[in-house]
């Protein structure tokens, strides 16, 4: 009996860890990101409304918060609108979602948390960005001619391929520890006009400025949070102090 | 009393003049005097005993985030989830406010869990303390309603089909299921019409229930006294001269000054998960909450905010092959009842309602059943006070059944509780079953095993 009790005991402590292990998931590159690198952040952001805004909206984000990584109005209204909006607009775009869900399948979602959104267990949702924006390969049966490891059957067409080049996935057939396994490989069969070092990062420093827009408070949180700690690691004496002397008499 | 009767109030200084005007006019002092200057609680407490006041702050720091988020919310189904962002993005130091409601909902889940795991302990429930344990389950009732409530309000994927899964949970109840389920969502789906609902629910309706169970609550302790870690009166053993306890101390100001260095630590942890981890692992905030809802796309994998996941197990561990188990659990428990019980009308009535339950085990749906049980592992909190055998309170003098009895629940409460934010396998189905087993045989087996205990005797005085 004590037997059965104690098995049944592990059991149950063992469930979360049987179960963690048996989920699959895609692997993820780390996305090699700084918040507090002020250029790959301007250079994200010009990525970003040049390949991106043109289909996807960032509608609860506005264009002058770009003054975070040190643009200043001017600069933003000559380099990055092109819509003609003011400065202290929402970065909406003029695709109407009719039209991009005849053309795609599905209109292009709103990128402005998408970093948040795509975050799990796996990784961080820059982590999955990174990944995914580096994994498309060139699917004759797909509609657009593209497919993608990570986010298999996307509507999206590859949008940075000029640059990346043209992948394909490759079969490879390897021996395994004594049985045969294939590993799908993406290779790159026509390059594009940057160098998969240059690609990468260009792609890192688009994913930095989307993991920024996603959460712009995010650096000064954790500065506050700082703060507020080494208030309270005084506090925690004071009080401490205070109920100790109280408590005197009680002991 | 008559106003000029009363003394005037001495050791305020310079106020003596305007509290002695006060007095005579709100009972200041009286009420000073009996909920802490004059409230003697026992010495002993330990560090399960800082929950309470811990439940009260985070209380405080709910209502008063709240009022600023309602400030710039719009509870529009159009305009929900960017009025978020908006709060995030644009509102001075409006991610502070949503982090520290974000973060303190499950704080407030966190401490109101530890604060009646301390009861189960120390055997706070027991005799006379039943109706503040049972305050106090109302108010757990509340906070969960509260919680699923608000869930609903940053209206993003998790929001809208958690709510869409749990009222639909009412669609399953016989006869007036869907009309109840539609009464709630105010629509045949949940849409804007509901979002103006649960707005209403969680700013105003919920919130008032809560703050007068939480006086009854308090109201009702201070009444009988607080109990301590050695589950025994202080209020037995009192100084023939001054009439106070001898093992109590007034709260203020010792428990006053000790609960702010309790408050100092968790606004520590609380300070720590809210500026650094917000999201908390996508278990605070879920990540798919970060997409709007989407009426038209269904999540794969719909997963209840962890608060929430215990129930959900025991809800998805019900299915058509468990409900053997169910019956062959209701018939052993109906020949204990019958076996230890005397007179014929209470024998016959256990008979009856087992034969009852069997009978609606396999004519109803197991789906109605699951949801039953979830209500029934909630509710039957309730019954504690009267399900607890044991001739002592506290855990230090119960005996080894109830020890390995509780020790089990716990671990049994996790378990459900991982397996609530997990998609369903043969094998976490299984696990869940067992889980929902020996969840339920912690209760119903308490008047039993509490009984055969061998505990100790209690102390005369209270010990440290």
């Amino acid at each position: 009996m004590k037997n059965i009790a104690r098995n049944l005991l592990l059991a149950l402590l063992l469930a979360p860890l049987a179960a963690a292990m048996a989920a699959e998931e895609v692997k993820l590159d780390r996305a090699p990101i700084d918040s507090r690198d002020v250029i790959s952040l301007q250079r994200g952001a010009q990525v970003f409304v040049n390949y991106c805004l043109g289909c996807h909206s960032t509608s609860y984000m506005r264009y002058n918060r770009f003054q975070d990584f040190g643009l200043s109005e001017q600069q933003i209204r000559d380099n990055l609108i092109f819509t003609g909006a003011k400065v202290g607009e929402l970065m909406k775009n003029a695709m109407d979602p009719n039209d991009a869900k005849e053309w795609f399948g599905a209109p292009p979602p709103d990128l402005t948390v998408v970093a948040r959104s795509r975050s799990s267990p796996a990784g961080s949702g820059a982590d999955w960005l990174y990944t995914y924006l580096r994994s498309f390969y060139r699917d004759p049966g797909r509609l657009g001619g593209w497919n993608n490891v990570v986010f298999p059957n996307v509507g999206m067409p590859h949008a940075l391929y000029q640059l990346q080049g043209e992948q394909v996935l490759k079969t490879e057939k390897t021996e395994g520890p004594g049985y045969p396994i294939e590993v799908q490989k993406l290779a790159l069969e026509r390059p594009g006009t940057m160098t998969p070092l240059e690609y990468d990062r260009l792609v890192a420093d688009l994913v930095n400025f989307m993991n920024y827009m996603a959460e712009p408070a995010s650096h000064e949180r954790k500065q506050i949070g700082i703060y507020a700690l080494l208030f309270l690691g005084v506090l925690f004496v004071l009080a401490f102090l205070l109920k100790k002397e109280y408590w005197k008499d009680v002991h | 009393m008559a106003a000029t009767e009363k003394q005037p109030v001495t050791g305020a200084g310079p106020f003596n003049g305007f509290l002695t005007w006060v007095d005579q006019r709100f009972p200041l002092m009286s009420l000073w005097k009996e909920h802490l200057a004059e409230y003697y609680a026992p010495k002993n407490f330990n560090f399960w005993y800082y929950f309470g006041s811990l439940a009260m702050l985070v209380l405080v720091l709910q209502i008063v985030t709240g009022i600023f988020l309602t400030i710039h919310y719009k509870p529009d189904a159009a305009q929900a989830f960017a009025s978020v962002e908006y709060i995030m993005r644009d509102v001075p130091f409006g991610w502070l406010i949503r982090y520290m409601h974000s973060t303190g909902a499950s704080a407030f889940f966190i401490v109101v869990y530890l604060h009646m795991f301390r009861g189960l302990m120390y055997g706070s429930y027991r005799r006379p303390r039943e109706l503040i344990w049972i305050f106090g389950v109302l108010i757990y009732l509340c906070l969960m309603a509260e919680a699923f409530f608000g869930y609903l309000l940053p209206w993003g994927q998790m929001s809208y089909w958690g709510a869409q899964v749990i009222v639909n949970l009412f669609n399953a109840l016989p006869l007036i299921g869907p009309d109840l389920a539609l009464w709630i969502r105010g629509d045949y789906v949940v849409s804007d019409a509901t979002l103006n609902r649960f707005f209403a629910f969680h700013v105003i309706a919920i919130p008032l229930v809560l703050l007068g169970l939480v006086a009854a609550h308090i109201m009702a302790l201070h009444e009988v006294g607080s109990s301590n870690p050695d589950g025994i009166e202080i209020k037995k053993v009192k100084d023939p001269k001054t009439g106070h306890p001898v093992d109590g101390i007034p709260f203020h100001p010792y428990y006053t000054v000790k609960d702010t260095l309790g408050v100092v630590v968790f606004l520590i942890v609380f300070c720590v998960i809210m500026f650094f981890m917000p999201e908390f692992g996508g278990y605070f905030l879920e990540y798919n909450n970060f997409i709007p809802a989407d009426p038209l796309k269904t999540p794969a994998h719909i997963a209840p905010v962890w608060y929430f996941t215990p129930y959900y197990s025991i809800l998805r561990a019900i299915t058509e092959d468990f409900m053997w188990v169910l019956a062959a659990g209701v018939i052993g428990l109906a020949a204990l009842i019958v076996s230890s019980m005397n007179g014929r009308p209470a024998r016959i009535a256990t008979v009856v309602g087992a034969m009852v339950l069997l009978a609606g085990f396999f004519s109803i749906e197991p789906k109605v059943w699951g949801v039953v049980l979830m209500g029934v592992s909630v509710l039957v909190f309730f019954f504690l006070p009267w399900l607890d055998r044991s001739p002592v309170k506290s855990i230090r003098y119960k005996g080894t059944l109830y020890k390995t009895a509780l020790a089990v629940f716990v671990i049994v409460f996790f378990v459900l509780g991982y397996l609530g934010t997990e998609t369903v396998t043969d094998t976490r189905t299984i696990l869940a079953q067992i889980g929902t087993v020996l969840y339920f045989a912690f209760f119903a087996l308490m008047p039993w095993y509490s009984k055969l205990d061998k505990t100790r005797p209690e102390p005369e005085r209270v010990t440290w």
